[in-house]
């Protein structure tokens, strides 16, 4: 074995969860994280990585509701499991309350850390619609941006939650 | 035809920018995103060793592995290439030389990344280890052995400049003072890692995408390095997961990725890791300053006398302009009556410096901001007003011929004072509480291009059809500033149509004309002047049809709302699309093209080509600290800042802008530094990058991040599309002065170097007599005889007094060595070849290469 | 992308069958917990075990009971559930303030507090990507023979950086360990060795099952304090974990100060002495802080200057023994201020 690992293949194992709503079913080879299945294996792009060592939060996607870094999940631990990511936050074409709000408010500049922080707050309002400034700063502290200086994401939760908490999701099909 | 800006629908408005949709969705892709059938996987093999001879590669055991296509060394990639043509000193492999640890010597092409990474390993390098050179003051004193084959010694450029009698004016002063300063090296940190694929097309011809912000420099550097007519490779500029400046220069990944599928016939993907993106560098220069200023007894300045000396890392990156940079736009804030600015950039065995947000010049504006602080001080001035009442004047010439325009400093310092209530709270906080105060000025893109040539700077197409559908095609690269949104914003706005409306190709040097790219600050002025002139052509051909359709005089017509109409009966009109189709009608297809070129400067000397800007942006800034005097710990409470941004075209990204850049500089300020480390020196001869990671390069997080109340004053510059200014780099520069400054209000102390850690606020509270923490000297530099310039008022004429006549270097437009088929010698032949760092390159031994 | 290794994975549905494999394995195999720490570690090459068992289906290990007012707490319990188990956060404050600041909230939902008892020690040598420390010719953590952070030394002095382990040694928490001989209990101090890389006192095969909180009684104050540069993300530099037990004058009748981050181990520090009989004056707690901190001897293997953390020990003792005598944690400086502003989301 040479000192960065072994050439040698491992068998693949099988796979099921549910992505986005959807039942899985795929061979994963062992070492991958569930970040690489999901851009590589199952061609979701969306979900980003800066470091792949669970130092910047671009990978953020929620697993049964709570938000993890896919980097660190080996997909083998995945069995079972609900997973959502940016793709499945839209309902259809119509946008989550979040994404209409970082839309408009300037949340996303370069839009590489936007997913992780997307599904970051997503889980935030699911538990708490109404949430503090500093509520929003410890749920969204997981996640780096070197763009924003985060002000605009925080007042694009905000816009979200009350959107959220007045029961008015945004369904009008706004576009694009 | 043209309206008041009162009337205006779509600039100056809060919108949603028109790539959002893309970006919530998580549908932009990415270099890394791009996935093409039957793509390889590259890694490149880097230095363990800072400065080493390469004797011998053997790949043998790498090839045999299953999986592996393709090793290339450096004999694969011989040709030299650089983002400035005076340093062509890079290769896309280390020929025979590795100059730090991370200089990349071999690459790996197999089916996945992790057989290419396995692969790595099984390369044996046999080195010859060298020397090292860890810090400007090594390099000084250790000319040999030489980093670079150019230069002198290690130091790599040398600049003088004078402008007026320095001295004499030093001696009329009534007070001159005299500090020294160290801003630490830091790195941008973009959260998308750089990446790159090379494809060859159906047709044979080359294509690249890649996360860069200068597709256009990429594509030269390709054309010159692989030996192909530029005309047949395409450069696809990805939307960039952030740049800041680091995405700027051409890398070896994109170079090699594109040989590799050109040997292959395969599309090749390379996605460095973060230890390689912080290899890549480029980032803004460790600099020490000795900074001299003389001052009446109101705190006017009567001269200056700057000394730089630069960290410049293994290789030249844009550092001739960066080292200008760091004394160029020193007379661009306040009035300088006389300016003296000396520069040195040294080599040494680390990844290169470069440009960062700021390029160059937030290290002297720390200085001379935090000495304005210490001459209110001394002469009891307020420091807010000692800078109001030398304010540099608009519409005139500095004494280093820069050309300025509006400048509406003056009313954003009124903003940050009224907005942080200085006058009731500086100097009169509790003890361990104070605000500071700090100004700047920064330019709204580069005067000059980076090879010398008389093209537009940026070029901006329009096509047009009877759907009404308008596509924009222009080469500028969005790397999440907004460049897009500018780019539809302005057409949309002469057109009278929705932002929306206008399909966009950006960054694609195949289907777009030429636009230079995002860096300096350029795109919004240099592709919104090409936009607004390719827009009003169309408007005008089309207006022309309208008008004899409707029989109303072309002076009447408004471009509105989706419609043209008559601005005396509105309700007669067409709509948009059957405008279009009217014009289609008259005039045949309808497409149209504008382009920029800033205007010429008034700098004649030589160096004069970097600090001139077709305009400049001024900030404000006001930051309020708490410190903890115990520990040093030192917290951000709140900051205010005002940004003359000339007009804001969408208030919503330009506020982003503003607070991406506090947030950037209080980095900077606080934690962020690129450090190395040496082992001890009898066991090792490691010189390494301290922490090359995301968990240790400390970037602030949510919880760092203060409370921002930001203005943008708008003052209209002639000099900008719609009267805009740039915003994305300025309102980082006054910030970590400021905070400095603050410092000094809380506890009393001068914190003279960035990152103004609490180990270093401990050590100033602990100095009895200086309350200091910061370099005690600057070191002795043999400096050249200065360029002597006389001042406009003391009757120069921007040209240097003592300067013999300088030619410039014609006919390189065309990336330079690359065969255009019948308009110069075939690249091979040696008049192909006459960059300057070929000529003074001995011919390098290589490395036995076995495989 | 860094990718880890190729290896096997195996995933036992019972303890039994887990401490079976382990060993089986021969102390080739690792165990993976939450896969916060494994798993970087897998992709920089500093552990490239052949065969991972994972934890995750073993039921058992996720359970958390209260028998006769003593909190079991299996090993795979997030972080982030023990920061909103309401009988951790009012009863047991050092530990609730420990796991609150473990890393982020994302990794808090990953990671356990089995895998955080575990954590692998950490040195500014040995956390680098592979390439990196082929750079350096490696140290003997891994592959190498040298501690290049004290290079004549013949021991590794990489960092124990678990913010739990300080928290449940002050509060006296005893831990489980199963292996395939049966269960044993062991205090948490009684884990750790002062060793870099044999930092743990459990056999590699025996599986860390379940933690043990005492029962709390009257006059108990329990706290946790954390120096780091940022307040998200970063492993401490240093901590400082403080328990004590009050009788109703006030009047100190136990105590236990715990200093984390700078040794491989956490460290008792010699505290209980002084503070056993006093009422916690300003010269008492002067007095712990100066015998204490002098326990506080970091070497440069951490963010900061080792001289500046060594200068923050004091004032980290102070400040802990400050708050359990009652004064406002918000007036005792940043530290204290965010920890006493935690606000668990997840």
């Amino acid at each position: 074995m040479s000192a960065v690992g072994s050439f040698s293949s491992h068998p693949p194992t099988r796979l099921s969860f549910k992505l986005n709503g959807e039942p899985v079913e795929i061979l994963v080879d062992t070492y991958k994280t569930l970040l690489e299945v999901l851009r590589e294996d199952l061609g979701l792009t969306g979900t980003k990585h800066g470091c792949e060592l669970g130092e910047c939060g671009a990978c953020a996607v929620l697993l049964d509701g709570r938000p993890i870094l896919s980097c660190l999940m080996l997909a083998a631990e995945c069995e079972a499991v609900e997973v959502r990511t940016v793709e499945g936050l839209a309902d259809g074409a119509c946008l989550h309350p979040v994404q209409e709000a970082f839309a408009d408010l300037g949340a996303a500049q370069c839009g590489y850390c936007t997913p992780g922080m997307l599904v970051s707050a997503c889980a935030l309002l699911e538990k708490n619609a109404n949430p503090t400034r500093a509520e929003i700063r410890e749920a969204l502290s997981g996640v780096l941006c070197r763009c924003t200086g985060y002000l605009q994401i925080f007042e694009a939760v905000e816009a979200a939650g009350r959107k959220l908490a007045a029961g008015l999701p945004e369904k009008t099909g706004k576009t694009p | 035809m043209s309206r008041p800006l009162s009337g205006m629908k779509v600039v100056g408005k809060p919108r949603r920018r028109v790539d959002a949709r893309a970006k919530v969705t998580g549908q932009t892709r990415f270099a890394d995103d791009l996935v093409l059938p039957r793509m390889l996987h590259c890694k490149l093999l880097r230095s363990p060793h800072p400065h080493a001879r390469i004797r011998r590669i053997d790949a043998r055991a790498a090839l045999s592995m299953p999986g592996v296509k393709l090793v290339l060394t450096g004999a694969d990639l011989p040709i030299p290439y650089g983002i400035l043509p005076v340093s062509q000193d890079e290769h896309a492999l280390c020929l025979s030389r590795v100059r730090f640890v991370g200089d990349p010597v071999a690459a790996v092409v197999a089916v996945d990344e992790i057989t290419a990474f396995e692969a790595l390993d099984e390369i044996q390098v046999d080195y010859e280890v060298l020397p090292t050179i860890a810090d400007p003051l090594e390099a000084l004193a250790t000319p040999e052995p030489k980093i670079q084959p150019y230069g002198e010694g290690n130091v790599h450029k040398k600049v003088a400049l004078e402008f007026g009698d320095v001295d004499a004016a030093m001696a009329g002063a009534d007070h001159v003072f005299e500090d020294i300063f160290f801003y630490q090296g830091n790195t941008h940190l973009a959260i998308e890692q750089h990446a790159a694929v090379g494809a060859v097309d159906p047709d044979g011809k080359l294509t690249l995408w890649s996360s860069t912000q200068t597709p256009h420099y990429v594509h030269r550097a390709l054309a010159r390095v692989l030996q192909i007519p530029a005309a047949h490779i395409r450069v696809i500029a990805m939307p960039n997961g952030g740049g800041f400046g680091g995405k700027s220069d051409p890398f070896n990944h994109e170079i090699v990725v594109a040989k590799a599928a050109l040997v292959l016939g395969r599309p090749v993907k390379t996605c460095l890791n973060r230890e390689e993106v912080f290899y890549c560098h480029r980032g803004r220069h460790p600099v020490t300053m000795k900074l001299k200023t003389g001052v009446k007894s109101d705190g006017s300045i009567v001269a200056m006398d700057l000394q730089t000396l630069l960290d410049g890392g293994a290789y030249g990156s844009y550092g001739v302009a960066s080292t200008f940079y760091t004394g160029a736009l020193q007379t661009v804030t306040y009035q300088v009556p006389r300016y003296r600015f000396r520069g040195c950039r040294t080599f040494t065995n680390k990844p290169p410096c470069g440009p960062k947000r700021g390029h160059g010049t937030p290290q002297p504006r720390f200085a001379q901001e935090i000495q304005l602080d210490k001459i209110a001080a001394v002469l009891r001035l307020d420091p807010a007003r000692l800078r109001q009442s030398q304010l540099a004047k608009p519409h005139s010439l500095t004494a280093n011929y820069m050309r300025l325009g509006t400048i509406s400093l003056s009313e954003c310092i009124d903003r940050v004072v009224e907005g942080s209530d200085w006058k009731n709270r500086y100097g009169k906080l509790p003890f361990g509480h104070g605000i500071g105060i700090a100004c700047s000025s920064y330019l709204c893109g580069a005067g000059l291009p980076i090879y010398w040539n008389t093209l537009p700077h940026s070029g901006v197409q329009l096509q047009l059809d009877r759907s009404g559908r308008v596509t924009a095609f222009c080469g500028a690269a969005e790397i999440g500033q907004g460049s897009d949104d500018v780019l539809a914003n302005l057409v949309a706005e002469v057109l009278g149509v929705d932002p929306f409306d206008i399909r966009l190709v950006t960054g694609d040097t195949d289907l777009g004309p030429v636009d230079l790219g995002s860096y300096s600050s350029r795109v919004t002025l240099m592709m919104g002047h090409a936009a607004i002139q390719a827009a009003e052509r169309a408007r005008d051909l089309i207006a022309q049809a309208v008008s004899a359709k409707l029989e109303v005089p072309v002076a009447r017509l408004v471009f509105a709302d989706r419609r043209v109409f008559d601005a005396q009966d509105p309700a007669r009109g067409v709509s948009f699309a059957e405008a279009v189709q009217v014009g289609e009608a008259m005039h045949g297809t309808l497409g149209t093209t504008g382009s920029y070129r800033p205007p010429e400067s008034a700098a004649k000397y030589k160096g004069g080509g970097v600090g001139p800007s077709p305009a400049y942006s001024y900030s404000a800034c006001v930051v309020e600290v708490q410190v903890q005097p115990e520990t040093g710990w030192v917290e951000v409470e709140k900051v205010w800042i005002a940004h003359d941004i000339g007009r804001a075209l969408n208030p919503v990204l330009a506020r982003g802008q503003v607070e991406g850049s506090i947030y950037m500089a209080l980095g900077e300020a606080l934690m962020e530094e690129m450090d190395y480390r040496r082992l001890p020196r009898h066991l090792s001869a490691a010189l390494v990058h301290k922490f090359p990671s995301m968990l240790e390069y400390k970037s602030p997080t949510t919880l760092e991040m203060p409370e921002v109340i930001t203005y943008l004053v708008e003052d209209p510059d002639d000099a900008g599309p719609y009267g805009a200014k740039e915003v994305g780099q300025g309102p980082l520069l006054p910030v970590m002065p400021a905070l400095a400054n603050a410092l000094y209000d809380a506890v009393g102390i001068r914190v003279d170097e960035v990152p103004i850690t609490p180990e270093k606020i401990l050590r100033a509270l602990g100095d009895r007599t200086a309350h200091r923490c910061g370099p005690k000297s600057f070191p002795f530099i043999e400096w050249p005889e200065p360029l002597r310039v006389p001042p406009p008022w003391e009757g120069g004429d921007g040209k240097a007094q003592n300067e013999g006549p300088r030619r410039r270097r014609e006919g390189a437009i065309v990336a330079p060595d690359v065969a255009q088929p019948g308009l110069s010698p075939h690249p091979s032949t040696p008049e192909g070849r006459r960059e300057k760092s070929d000529e003074t390159s001995p011919a390098p031994e290589l490395p036995e290469v076995l495989r | 992308m860094m990718r880890c290794h190729r290896f096997r994975y195996e995933s036992p549905a019972t303890l039994r069958e887990a401490c079976a494999r382990m060993t089986d394995a021969g102390g080739e195999a690792m165990l993976l917990a939450g896969g916060t720490d494994l798993v970087p570690n897998m992709k920089r090459r500093q552990q490239v075990p052949p065969t991972i068992i994972s934890l995750r289906r073993i039921p058992e290990l996720r359970e958390t009971r209260i028998t006769d007012g003593r909190i079991w707490i299996g090993a795979m319990t997030t972080l982030a559930s023990l920061t909103t188990n309401p009988d951790v956060r009012n009863r047991h404050p050092a530990l609730f303030k420990a796991a609150a600041q473990v890393a982020t909230p994302h990794l808090r939902n990953m990671g356990t507090l089995g895998g955080n008892l575990c954590l692998d020690t950490r040195c500014n040598y040995y956390d680098q990507n592979y390439e990196w420390r082929k750079a350096i010719n490696f140290c003997m953590k891994k592959e190498g023979e040298i501690c290049w952070v004290a290079p004549g030394s013949p021991r590794c002095w990489a960092v124990s950086s678990t913010d739990t382990a300080p928290a449940l040694m002050a509060l006296g928490a005893q831990v489980e360990v199963a292996g395939v001989d049966g269960e044993r209990c062991l205090p948490v101090s009684e884990l750790y060795r002062e060793d870099g890389i044999e930092y743990l006192s459990k056999k590699r095969d025996e599986i860390l099952t379940r933690v043990l909180l005492p029962v709390p009684v009257a006059g108990e104050f329990s706290t946790y304090w954390k120096l780091r540069r940022r307040g998200s993300f970063d492993f401490p530099v240093l901590s400082v974990a403080a328990w004590i037990r009050r009788d109703g004058d006030g009047i100190v009748e136990a105590a236990r100060l715990v200093l984390g981050s700078i040794a491989s181990r956490p460290l008792l520090a010699p505290a209980s002495s002084i503070l056993v009989g006093s009422a916690l004056s300003e010269e008492v707690i002067q007095a712990v802080a100066e015998e204490a901190s002098s326990l506080a001897r970091p070497l440069d293997n951490t963010d900061f200057s080792l001289g500046w953390r060594k200068k923050s020990a004091h004032h980290l003792i102070q400040g802990a023994l400050r708050e359990l005598r009652g004064d406002n944690p918000r007036e005792l400086g940043p530290i204290a201020r965010r920890a006493a502003e935690l606000v668990p989301v997840f």
